[in-house]
């Protein structure tokens, strides 16, 4: 196969990917972000406690992360019709996306809201705020280096989840890579779509890592790529110099 | 300006309840500070966090300028909007500071400024005013992790003070701080009280801070106020327990029968008279002089010392006479068990 079918075949692939990574990235924010606050707030203890509700939202999570993914896009094929007026195609793909994305990220959304020190939600009780002034101003903004962590983790796993959209024929660069390269025994195509894969999760990755270290103001935030860039594992002094200085 | 009736908290843990605090009754006049003492467990920091219901009390009324808060609508998670206003009128301060790390230090003090919804103009002049009251001007556009603790615990103090509060609770505000720093946090408390008007409700395990900044005390002791007044007062009852831990003279050692120990308490004008010297004229008597110790407290000269006469109790009835006649509070110490007799 020559360098340039490759391009030809290999541009709408990664448009594919990105659509679908895209719009079910978009969705899951939307959707997970609220979940996932909701899981903290209405847990013992938390703000708007409510344990029947806590149960039902942690049983509903728990379910969609247990679902194999692969049998999910198969089982929500009517809704996915209902939502896109098809089954196929990269649009309809971002549904099973979404939908499989959601309770990942909403536990991620979890985990970082509850390292928020429970001292600050009662110093702003103290200042007389109530629960969505508390939300607004202090969970959120505290916890807004890892969100974009965990927003990027998301859609790192969404790229993952997506090489198997091919099954409903929703195109990609992993169906691609399995089209070709796997089932048509182009070895080289195949290792060429990897190679766009590593570079577009590396480059996330990065970029994911910039954001949340320049809004981080504790100066102590490591990125877990930060052994790409160093020689060994521990952080140089100078990289920390630098991560104070990036962080202002 | 703070008073509790009755306060009570019970917590249920694992069945069993537990009683943090037990029908505490205090009384916080208003422009003073109160300090509340005791050991870690008494209950303390239960009783601060009741009186701007951050804890609910199982029973008991808090009024805190007037309003009582514990007629408001609220549960220990979410408080009732009025619940939410009164609060707004007492600043608090915490061990571990809780700023905010996401927002400059100007931004933290304008934090309950945003909560009230003033504009953000009057937010950066107020918060201006503060900074240079604490004395943190310069570090307006600091992080709080690029501060140290003591000028933190100035960024919270600023920041409890942000709503013009006229009553501040300190949660061991000083706990985390090395004994330099306390004592500038103790200035500045002392300070905002004095040109404030502040009133100042603290809880510490220190006796120290009670010592340096404090008018009023309240010794805790398992759940219960043990023993409550101003401090002038209590270091004139030789009884007190607060004024003897304020002045820890040690132990004496057991003593001997035909020795008779005292201990004399003297403040304000009374340590000018030199009434050792002038005892042991009078009398011609042998004086040894076992500890002694002096302090402003309170802003007033207090001291306290224990010393050893020849002869016994019935000895030395007028002498010890004559030491009272001075303006002098004189307890005789029993040696047998070390408490005053």
């Amino acid at each position: 196969m020559t360098w340039d079918r490759m391009q030809e075949l290999m541009w709408p692939a990664t448009w594919e990917t990105l659509g679908m990574v895209g719009i079910a990235g978009l969705a899951t924010l939307v959707i997970g972000l609220p979940l996932g606050l909701l899981l903290v707030l209405t847990d013992k203890g938390g703000l708007l406690q409510n344990l029947a509700v806590s149960r039902v939202l942690g049983v509903i999570v728990n379910v969609g992360r247990s679902i194999p993914f692969i049998i999910l896009i198969v089982a929500v094929i009517p809704f996915t019709k209902a939502l896109t007026g098809t089954s196929l195609g990269w649009q309809a793909a971002s549904v099973p996306l979404a939908i499989g994305a959601i309770p990942f990220f909403a536990r991620l959304v979890e985990t970082s809201l509850r390292e928020v020190d429970g001292g600050l939600i009662e110093a702003l009780k103290a200042m007389g705020a109530g629960t969505g002034t508390i939300v607004r101003k202090t969970l959120l903004p505290e916890t807004l280096p890892s969100l974009v962590s965990a927003v990027t983790t998301t859609l790192i796993a969404l790229i993952g989840y997506s090489t198997m959209a091919g099954t409903v024929g929703g195109g990609g660069l992993g169906d691609l890579a399995i089209r070709y390269g796997y089932q048509r025994f182009e070895t080289t195509f195949m290792w060429v779509i990897v190679a766009e894969l590593v570079i577009i999760v590396t480059a996330l990755q990065l970029l994911g890592d910039q954001i949340a270290r320049r809004l981080s103001h504790r100066g102590n935030y490591r990125s877990p790529l930060s052994f790409f860039r160093s020689a060994n594992a521990a952080p140089r002094a100078e990289e920390i110099d630098e991560d104070l200085a990036s962080s202002h | 300006m703070i008073t509790t009736k009755g306060l009570t908290k019970v917590y249920r843990s694992r069945g069993r309840d537990v009683v943090a605090l037990d029908d505490v009754d205090l009384h916080v006049r208003q422009g003073e500070v109160f300090g509340v003492v005791g050991t870690s467990g008494a209950g303390k920091s239960t009783l601060i966090r009741c009186v701007n219901l951050l804890e609910r009390p199982t029973a008991g009324t808090v009024t805190v300028d007037g309003v009582e808060l514990t007629a408001l609508a609220g549960s220990e998670q979410r408080a009732g909007r009025e619940l939410r206003e009164a609060r707004r009128r007492i600043g608090m301060v915490f061990q571990h500071f809780n700023l905010l790390s996401s927002r400059t230090v100007q931004q933290n003090v304008e934090l309950p400024l945003e909560i009230i919804g003033l504009d953000r103009h009057d937010r950066r002049r107020k918060a201006a005013e503060l900074l240079d009251l604490v004395g943190l001007a310069d570090k307006a556009r600091s992080y709080p992790s690029q501060l140290s603790g003591g000028q933190k615990q100035r960024v919270g103090i600023a920041r409890a003070l942000a709503g013009d509060p006229k009553v501040l609770l300190s949660d061991e505000a000083t706990s985390a701080l090395d004994p330099e720093t306390t004592r500038s946090v103790l200035k500045l408390l002392r300070e905002l009280n004095q040109q404030l008007g502040l009133t100042v409700l603290l809880i510490t395990h220190e006796m120290d801070v009670i010592k340096s900044v404090c008018d009023s005390a309240a010794l805790m002791r398992g759940g219960k106020v043990v023993e409550t007044g101003q401090l002038t007062d209590l270091l004139a009852d030789g009884r007190s327990q607060i004024a003897r831990d304020l002045f820890p003279l040690g132990d004496f050692g057991t003593g001997r029968e035909d020795r008779t120990v005292l201990e004399i308490t003297f403040q304000g004008d009374a340590p000018a008279q030199p009434f050792v010297s002038q005892l042991a004229r009078t009398y011609q008597i042998d004086i040894n002089i076992l500890g002694a110790a002096a302090e402003t407290i309170a802003g007033r000269l207090v001291g306290r010392m224990r010393v050893e006469l020849p002869g016994s109790h019935t000895d030395n009835v007028v002498p010890i006479g004559y030491l009272r006649q001075q303006g002098l509070q004189v307890d005789v110490l029993d040696l047998s068990n070390g408490a005053a007799a």
